[in-house]
């Protein structure tokens, strides 16, 4: 419901999750969406041009770049959203704990996620590959291994600033249950900056995803990924390069697009921020637009 | 009725692990009998929020008793809805997410109303703080300080306790409207029957309101006084405290 109301105000918010409601749906039905099977050779179509046949033309195999765009979405993005969400997930329980109750369980975790974050992140990741093996699912493992502790320190930090605000004090005087008291009192207003550190780590896991594929420790070959896309096209980057650009402008788009819908989720949700909007509708356009300008700078 | 008995309180400090605490109460005693207004007084530091979060059974004391009603208040159903509180920070009151209804409401929730939001309640709440009605739609940055702590009290009376605390509740507001403040609750506590319990480092606006002083320093009770008695304090920390107001 509450979705439906700010999609409605925000046209531009529509736009990015509808955007990447196709994506997902997508990436979810690949064999259904996708006009070839992605791993299919056809060496006589080696680096053709799009057709009607091949929308985005074929690759160095002669594979059709569209369908692998279609199959990447898996990895690249269903699979990173699910390392992301597990990783949130977690690091959010270590942090309200932590920020919520405070004294012991605040220092146990705490120390807890120091450990965790005095390794490099690559440096973690590439054991775990060690150890298990490379594959994608492993760099999956090791990725939320270690950013629920960078998470769970930013999320403390901005519960710890609110529990100890007098309203909390106020519910904890009525009786009511810490639970309660974090999902009604809590969760929501650091929702705002729990979407924030989401959203701009996303960027950065497909990225980092996209990497280690390079290295060939990630999605093996001929499985298809953006990343493994980008880095199969650099190698003709001079001769052909709008090899790059399909996987490329995917992967800015999708980015950008759970930035943007991130961004305008914490406008619509804080009431704060929404202030002019009654403004806006009792006195007209002028003074709405001086508001805006403010909130920006 | 609040029977505190020999309560001591202190906090951890240093290095966690290492054990140290330093006392933040020692020894605290006194009676609280329902309709009465007792004015907890004391510089900075001394202790008074502590206490204050103690009698409103949010923390345990180290040792000592508190009986509301003659049991523990620790336990919430024990006190649930027949004590409330108004606290210092009117900012941080109230959940910035919440409208003044919604904030007005959660006490009642809680203490079992249910179906539909009992608006005539709300309005005749906000009426009695000298609020409009239109107040109940807005969010608490849209509000001014002085409304932002009368919606605070509103909510404190909204499921009509016997005792309500405040904790510095209008130190932070203006001389003004820190009168308005304190002729609303002289009303309330003729009118309504309730009792107050009203920490604050303002001996005038305690002296205005109370019948009786708690004095403390640095975690004790210096002296307990009736107000009409004010002048006849005899421990010399009340008199120079009196003093630096007179003066
Ligand atoms: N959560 C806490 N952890 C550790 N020490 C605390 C904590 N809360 C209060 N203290 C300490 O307890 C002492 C008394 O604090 P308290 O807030 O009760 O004082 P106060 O009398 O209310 O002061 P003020 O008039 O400034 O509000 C202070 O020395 C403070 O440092
Ligand atoms: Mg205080």
């Amino acid at each position: 419901m509450k979705l439906l109301s700010i999609m409605r105000r925000d046209k531009w918010a529509a736009v990015c999750f509808t955007f990447l409601s196709a994506v997902i749906a997508a990436g979810i039905f690949a064999p259904w969406f996708a006009p070839h099977p992605p791993e299919e050779v056809h060496m006589e179509l080696r680096f053709a041009g799009a057709s009607w046949t091949y929308w985005l033309g074929n690759d160095h195999l002669g594979r059709c770049v569209l369908s692998r765009l279609i199959y990447g979405i898996r990895p690249s993005v269903l699979w990173v959203l699910a390392a992301l969400s597990a990783s949130v997930a977690i690091g959010a329980f270590a942090g309200f704990a932590a920020g919520y109750f405070r004294g012991k369980t605040d220092v146990l975790l705490m120390r807890l996620c120091d450990v965790m974050l005095s390794f490099p992140g690559y440096v973690m990741t590439l054991a775990v590959i060690g150890i298990m093996g490379p594959g994608l699912e492993h760099i999956l493992i090791a990725f939320v291994l270690m950013k629920w502790a960078w998470f769970a320190r930013i999320i403390r930090t901005s519960v710890l600033q609110y529990s100890n605000s007098d309203y909390v004090r106020f519910s904890k005087m009525l009786g009511l249950p810490g639970v309660s008291i974090m999902i009604r009192h809590l969760l929501p207003v650091t929702l705002p900056d729990i979407l924030v550190v989401s959203s701009s780590s996303f960027g950065s896991m497909i990225l980092q995803i996209s990497g280690f594929s390079f290295l060939g420790l990630g999605i093996q070959a001929p499985n298809a990924e953006w990343g493994m896309m980008l880095n199969e096209a650099r190698s003709v980057m001079f001769s052909k390069p709008e090899l790059m650009l399909a996987p490329g402008i995917a992967i800015v788009l999708v980015v950008s697009a759970v930035n943007f819908l991130s961004d305008s989720f914490q406008r619509m949700l804080d009431p704060r921020l929404m202030s002019s909007r009654p403004i806006r509708l009792k006195q007209g356009f002028s003074i709405s637009t001086r508001l805006k300008e403010r909130e920006v700078a | 009725m609040f029977s505190i008995d020999k309560v001591s309180m202190s906090y951890r400090s240093g290095v966690f692990f290492s054990g140290k605490r330093h006392s933040v109460l020692s020894d605290i005693s006194f009676q609280w009998t329902p309709g009465e207004c007792l004015g907890i007084i004391g510089e900075s530091g001394s202790g008074k929020s502590t206490l204050g979060k103690l009698l409103l059974g949010i923390q345990k004391p180290d040792s000592g008793t508190i009986l509301w009603n003659g049991k523990a208040v620790t336990d919430h159903k024990n006190r649930r809805g027949s004590i409330s509180a108004v606290f210092q920070d009117y900012t941080s009151s109230i959940n910035p997410f919440y409208t003044v209804e919604k904030a007005l409401l959660e006490p009642l929730l809680h203490i079992g109303a249910s179906g539909k939001p009992p608006y005539p309640v709300l309005d005749s709440l906000l009426e009695q703080v000298g609020l409009d009605s239109s107040c109940r739609g807005k969010y608490p940055h849209e509000l001014s300080g002085g409304e932002a702590q009368r919606v605070c009290i509103a909510r404190a009376l909204s499921t009509k306790p016997q005792c309500i605390l405040f904790d510095e509740a209008i130190s932070s507001l203006d001389g003004s409207v820190q009168m308005q403040i304190l002729e609303l609750l002289k009303e309330l506590s003729s009118t309504e029957k309730m009792g107050f319990i009203f920490i604050t480092h303002d001996i005038g606006a305690a002296a205005y309101l109370c019948s009786r002083l708690i004095i403390m320093q640095d975690g004790t009770i210096r002296e307990i006084v009736h107000t009409d008695q004010l002048k006849s304090v005899e421990t010399s920390y009340a008199k120079k405290l009196l003093n630096s107001v007179i003066l």
